[in-house]
């Protein structure tokens, strides 16, 4: 297996996504533990600028598949696109940010290159020279660590698991033949959550709320909360019990059946801390949990916890961090 | 239709998880298997579009014989058959990927549902790999679907909004939580399962593409502590969180 590294770099308006800096990173770590060098692959139409981005942290290529035909997105056309890159580069690892769109692809390419694949990897390391990738299984209650048998490894990495930084490094742009052929389905409609909305699972920061917030007409108290983070930094998350009693969106859960985040810091409002949600945060870096009831297993993860009602706890807190924002 | 759904018998989601000896396993003495919640999902989406187009809904799974009782589960919900391929050994999902789309071909479906991911191993690929195996479309994550004569169109969650893939069957759908309400199995249904064909066959997986290093129970958190109650211990959150935890 090739000791290179190929890094998929995700872009969103222009801007490459926070999550495909940090795979940069990691992918510059790894190639340097190898012995290897780290390129990155951009794939689409209008993305060649994208190039200087990924060369300020650390691509010292940058294998660009550009074609018309990947306007829209297409997850069969860029799986193509990306696996023509990966074997142009001669790369033996492949690593792609655990996104929508990563997740969905990582399989996709490595299928093609007839090679492994982890998803949703939290650690890497390299052991007598080869790539180890650790992921949580059974929804975090025990990790699997995992060494390719093939000549390619696929890695998708947790978005806030790794820390982006920049490297700047020569970039050179080198063109990679876009796939040719039909494409098989692409993305006909992008519809935005809302203005301002911070990703759930890119956010820094994630204040979730539970049953303790008796009733979705208190979701404001939270709102508050996310707003006095400032523009960008917090987005909103909710337990099972909310989203199955209809008072927030399935796409705000967090847990097991929802989504799994790994924030700087995790606020957990009224939460009790159900397995299946303990699941969707625990790899969080700082937990802290707000429940009346001192029994409740949220405190067992957090690592600051206060007893107290919700109702009142919760506007001292907006107001505290506000003044920290001043 | 020909309607195809791949399925996996995994432990339930509130089973303990205990390392076994050799550490790279888990031991399952005394652990509760069921059908993987996300491909409940899928069975239910295979029955609805038979329901709306006419078909057939066929369920299989890669695994030991004790997953005869999961796929009994299908067909008592409605599938009109079930395929178990038998192995005893531990596929990794390229295996499990290669066995499936390899039995697939025989049944042409146009469409296969999968659930997004089994909760056991919570890869997600099993799916993406068939439908690149068999150059099918492939919509993953799906929360809403429309089908027609010879078309998709699915729509998934993405980071900030939501998007909707259109593609050409034959296709691979994953199955997200949100995309149906799964039937419970009735009486009529278990009764009538009994007599609907299971065919059993021993299957020989490809060697694995990865190979399990360890299995370790995840890293303990750090001892928590109780600041203190009520909105008097705010200030002390605050300061905890600029000065020790520095994430203010």
């Amino acid at each position: 297996m090739s000791n290179d590294v190929l890094v998929f770099v995700e872009q969103q308006d222009g801007q490459i996504k926070k999550a495909s800096f940090e795979a940069l990173a990691a992918g510059r770590e790894t190639a340097g533990n190898l012995s290897g060098a780290v390129s990155a692959a951009i794939v689409g139409a209008g993305i060649r600028n994208l190039a200087t981005q990924a060369a300020q942290h650390g691509a010292t290529k940058v294998f660009v598949a550009e074609s018309d035909v990947l306007a829209a997105h297409s997850g069969d056309g860029c799986a193509r696109a990306i696996a023509a890159c990966a074997e142009q580069s001669g790369a033996g690892t492949v690593l792609f940010a655990h996104t929508a769109m990563g997740k969905d692809l990582a399989p996709r390419v490595a299928q093609l290159l007839d090679g492994a694949c982890t998803t949703d990897a939290t650690q890497l390391s390299v052991v007598d020279g080869v790539l180890q990738a650790s992921k949580p299984v059974f929804a975090g209650k025990a990790i699997k660590q995992l060494r390719p048998n093939a000549a390619h490894y696929c890695v998708t990495l947790r978005p806030n698991a790794f820390a982006a930084s920049e490297a700047p490094a020569a970039g050179e742009v080198v063109n990679v033949a876009a796939p040719d052929g039909d494409l098989l389905a692409i993305v006909k409609e992008i519809s935005a959550a809302s203005v301002n909305h911070v990703p759930l699972q890119e956010a820094s920061v994630v204040v979730s709320a539970g049953r303790g917030l008796k009733g979705p007409e208190h979701w404001t108290l939270l709102e508050q909360l996310v707003e006095a983070f400032g523009p960008g930094v917090a987005a909103m998350g909710a337990s099972r019990a909310v989203v199955d009693a209809g008072w927030r969106p399935h796409s705000e859960q967090v847990g097991q059946t929802g989504k799994v985040v790994a924030p700087m810091l995790y606020i957990a409002v009224g939460i009790s801390g159900a397995i299946q949600h303990l699941a969707g945060m625990v790899t969080s870096k700082f937990i802290v949990a707000i429940n009346k009831d001192p029994q409740a297993p949220i405190f067992k993860v957090a690592n600051y916890g206060i007893v107290g009602d919700a109702f009142e706890v919760l506007p001292a807190l907006t107001e505290a961090i506000r003044t920290t924002r001043q | 239709m020909e309607i195809l759904v791949l399925v996996k018998r995994v432990p339930a989601t509130d089973s303990q998880i205990k390392i076994a000896a050799d550490g790279k396993s888990y031991d399952a003495q005394g652990v509760e298997f069921v059908l993987n919640p996300y491909d409940e999902f899928a069975v239910e989406e295979a029955l609805k579009t038979k329901e709306a187009r006419g078909g057939t809904v066929t369920v299989m799974t890669l695994g030991t014989s004790a997953a005869q009782k999961d796929l009994r589960t299908c067909l008592a919900m409605g599938a009109d058959k079930a395929i178990l391929l038998t192995c005893e050994d531990h596929p990794d999902s390229a295996a499990v990927a290669s066995v499936l789309a390899e039995k697939s071909k025989e049944l042409a479906p146009d469409l296969i549902f999968c659930g997004k991911q089994a909760v056991d191993d919570d890869a997600g690929q099993v799916g993406p790999r068939v439908a690149t195996l068999l150059g099918f479309a492939c919509a993953t994550d799906v929360n809403s679907l429309e089908i027609g004569d010879d078309t998709f169109a699915a729509t998934r969650d993405i980071e900030g909004g939501r998007e909707t893939i259109e593609g050409k069957l034959p296709a691979v759908i994953t199955c997200q939580k949100g995309l149906n309400e799964p039937r419970y199995p009735n009486l009529k249904g278990i009764m009538a399962a009994k007599k609907k064909p299971l065919d059993e066959a021993a299957a020989t997986p490809p060697d694995n593409k990865v190979e399990v290093v360890a299995l370790e129970p995840p890293a303990e958190r750090p001892a928590p502590s109780i600041l203190g109650e009520g909105a008097a211990a705010v200030t002390t959150l605050i300061d905890k969180l600029q000065n020790e935890a520095k994430v203010l």
